[in-house]
């Protein structure tokens, strides 16, 4: 199976690894994206996170379906999670299954990078003084990439 | 014609606002509504080649735009 989605609410972890998993597979890679207590030395409280909900959906397709064709790859399932997320919290679930691990991990890999490069979602930061920040992982001029 | 200008997050905050409609000439291209977002108060903060899309896929800046389209200015993006 491959589907992609846009959650409000705490992520399925279980049923995500399960609708990437079948028989004919024999490996499944997890990755879980999870909200850290500190960033840049700066201690964090919370994050919400929030996107341009269409094409974020979009994009999040476009990676697995390049996934899937780039590594051979027929179970991909992508959820992100948005609004307000505490510590723990896991933001990113990525599960990729192939009958191989090699492919499965390198997809997996690919997956992520992909959507931190160009999934229209920003995060901002809640710190301990009750200050609030827009993450920039840039801080520099970014290219525009094109399809 | 009009276009619908979407603004998102820390750009949203700079330019106090999160969509607004522009009258544009017939032929219109993205960077002349940037340009024109360039012209509103707080946004010499913006950089200088921001991510921009048309109706939810990016774009460039010689993109010529139809009535109707929804023109996004793109903050860095943070997901994962």
């Amino acid at each position: 199976m491959i589907r992609t989605r846009l959650v409000d609410q705490p992520i399925d972890v279980a049923a995500v690894l399960r609708d990437a998993s079948t028989t004919a597979n024999g490996a499944v890679i997890l990755f879980l994206g999870t909200v850290r207590d500190v960033n840049d030395d700066r201690p964090v409280t919370a994050l919400d996170y929030s996107a341009y909900r269409g094409m974020a959906e979009h994009e999040m397709a476009s990676i697995a379906q390049e996934a899937a064709e780039r590594f051979g790859i027929n179970d991909i399932v992508i959820e992100h999670r948005l609004g307000e997320l505490a510590l723990g919290d896991a933001s990113v679930a990525v599960a990729v299954a192939h009958p191989h691990r090699g492919a499965a991990f390198d997809a997996s890999r690919f997956v992520i990078e992909e959507l931190k490069h160009r999934v229209p979602i920003w995060k901002r930061e809640h710190y301990v003084d009750g200050t609030r920040e827009w993450v920039d992982p840039t801080k520099t001029v970014v290219e525009v990439p094109h399809e | 014609m009009t276009v619908t200008v979407l603004l998102f997050a820390s750009y949203a905050d700079t330019l106090g606002a999160s969509a607004l409609d522009l009258d544009v000439d017939v032929g219109a291209t993205v960077e002349d509504v940037l340009g024109r977002i360039r012209r509103m108060p707080g946004a010499d903060r913006l950089p200088a080649t921001p991510l921009l899309a048309v109706n939810e896929r990016y774009a460039a800046l010689d993109r010529v735009l139809e009535a109707g389209d929804e023109v996004a200015v793109i903050p860095p993006v943070a997901g994962g």
